[in-house]
């Protein structure tokens, strides 16, 4: 039997989950920065759906489209003040099938 | 005019769901608020389901709730980069006509449970994100603001079913924040497979469910647990780890879970499935220590909100169900003697789950998530390859006299801990285990 398990990137992933993008209305929103914090650089990392990315001037952005609302992001950055959080409007986000 | 309920829950989780039916089935007035689409579009678990504190609930569920399978064997797996050691425990007992465990699928399950919500009487308002909650002038909670136009609704009792990461209970200040060091972030795979290959690979025929728990060097030194959780058509597959460890490690939670699926003794159990949901998750793992304040004037909190979760022995749902029934009924014992839903009222329920298995279990193991969050890197990777090499070096026929086998085990093991701190590490789990 062979067996192949081919690396996934985290974007074609979340195809495979259901959304419903409330367009223009962002739940979270990075505050504005000149050098991100320890905790808001991390999320580049640790984010489960890659929602966080440096940009070419080396500040933390973010497009909310795919979060999985698992909340580890306010966990890590909302006290420190980095980041506005909140729960999408009622019915969009994610939609998951299985859960 | 105003419409007020006797209770609103916000939440149509697993402590959300017990709550409401509690109430609405005592003929209660009782709304449920939830964000998703439909009850369960918003819930992740792994995901196992108790039977017993579901039959207190709904004694005659089997009838008609979607259930997986019934778990008949365990496994709990010690992992190296290259093998696994293992105990298993499987019992023919557990095939009994009422079984102990089963596994779920949480969308499908809170849809039946929502339904058996609404049959009891209550009214279910979906796609509805509760914003905040709603005062007098003495700070006694009476209703909800939500985000629908014009939305406040008020109530007489307020049922905090709002998950881990709630906003309502952190941001009127009833509870902290959860802490980095006390939630994991899990991440989950459903793999799909036809239900014989399942069968096969499991060593499970018919209903039957097989369970497979993994520690050791897929956490990368982070406090972390695997697990394989097999469903009828479908395998469940995750690994969480404390957010804590993620943000010191920068480690990327899905990297994590496709390693943890290319170990050789993982690999074949998956091969050929295919994936239909990539899913993420918080769950709360500080314990005893990090239970809020469980009840005030005009409010209780329940379930993962309140950090009712038992990490060690990985339940949690449970013990969400039982506190969203226990809640329920010292809401309406308080009723029926025509209380108001005060403060000094509302303490019942903290009585009456302090006589439940439920904090009685989580009071066992308060020193667990300290231990785990501060010695990580020996219990989830130095500790889980000396295993593996004892093992194999006891396995491996290759002329070695056994007494020096032996010398080369316990010289290892010694080599990474030192005596004083094996010693220190076994005193210290016996303690916290006590």
């Amino acid at each position: 039997m062979t067996i192949a398990v081919t690396k996934v990137r985290v974007e074609d992933k979340l195809y495979q989950n259901r959304y419903l993008v409330d367009s223009g209305r962002p739940h979270i929103i990075v505050r504005p920065h000149d050098k991100p914090s320890a905790n808001l650089l991390a999320l580049t990392y640790v984010c489960p759906a890659k929602c966080y990315e440096l940009n070419d001037k080396g500040q933390v952005e973010i497009t909310a489209d795919g979060c999985m609302e698992c909340g580890t992001c306010r966990i890590l950055c909302e006290k420190g003040g980095d980041i506005e959080w909140n729960y999408p409007r009622g019915g969009f986000g994610v939609l998951f099938k299985f859960g | 005019m105003i419409e007020q309920f006797d209770a609103i829950v916000v939440g149509a989780g697993m402590s959300g769901n017990a709550a409401a039916y509690t109430l609405a089935s005592q003929g209660l007035k009782v709304l449920q608020l939830e964000r998703g689409e439909y009850p369960g579009s918003k819930n992740v678990q792994g995901a196992i389901m108790y039977a017993n504190m579901l039959e207190k609930i709904i004694p005659d569920f089997r009838d008609d709730a979607p259930l997986e399978r019934h778990l008949v064997e365990q496994r709990l797996w010690v992992l190296d980069d290259t093998s696994h050691t293992g105990i298993h425990y499987r019992s023919d007992d557990f095939n009994e006509a009422k079984p102990n465990r089963y596994t779920i699928i949480r969308a499908q399950f809170d849809k039946w449970f929502s339904r058996k919500v609404r049959e009891a009487g209550a009214t279910v308002l979906c796609e509805t994100t509760a914003t905040e909650l709603v005062r007098d002038g003495n700070g006694k909670v009476i209703g909800v603001r939500t985000d629908r136009a014009g939305g406040v609704v008020f109530a007489n009792v307020v049922v905090l079913a709002e998950g881990v990461s709630g906003l309502l209970g952190t941001r009127a200040g009833l509870r902290e924040m959860p802490k980095p060091e006390t939630v994991a972030l899990a991440v989950k795979e459903m793999h799909f497979l036809p239900e014989e290959v399942i069968g096969q690979r499991f060593g499970v025929k018919g209903d039957e469910g097989c369970v497979i728990e993994a520690v050791g060097t897929i956490s990368r030194s982070m406090a972390g647990l695997g697990f394989l959780y097999t469903n009828k058509e479908s395998i469940s597959l995750g690994i969480g780890c404390l957010v804590s460890d993620f943000a010191a490690t920068m480690e990327s939670p899905s990297a994590l879970l496709d390693a943890m699926k290319n170990h050789p003794s993982i690999r074949p159990l998956i091969a050929g499935s295919e994936v239909k949901e990539y899913a993420a998750h918080l769950i709360p793992e500080g314990g005893y220590k990090a239970i809020p304040q469980l009840f005030g004037d005009g409010w209780v909190i329940v379930g993962d909100a309140a950090q009712l979760n038992n990490a060690i022995h990985r339940e949690g749902s449970n013990l969400a169900m039982t506190s969203g029934r226990v809640a329920a009924e010292a809401i309406i014992k308080v009723k029926s003697r025509n209380g108001p839903m005060t403060k000094a009222n509302l303490a019942l329920y903290k009585t009456m789950l302090d006589d439940s298995f439920v904090i009685k279990d989580l009071k066992k193991y308060k020193d667990m998530p300290a231990l785990l969050h501060t010695n990580s890197s020996n219990f989830f990777d130095s500790y889980p390859r000396l295993m593996s090499h004892a093992a194999q070096n006891f396995m491996r026929v290759d002329g070695t006299p056994k007494i020096e086998k032996e010398k080369n085990t316990t010289a290892a093991f010694i080599n990474a801990r030192s005596r004083w701190g094996l010693v220190s590490d076994a005193v210290r789990l016996a303690l916290a285990w006590r």
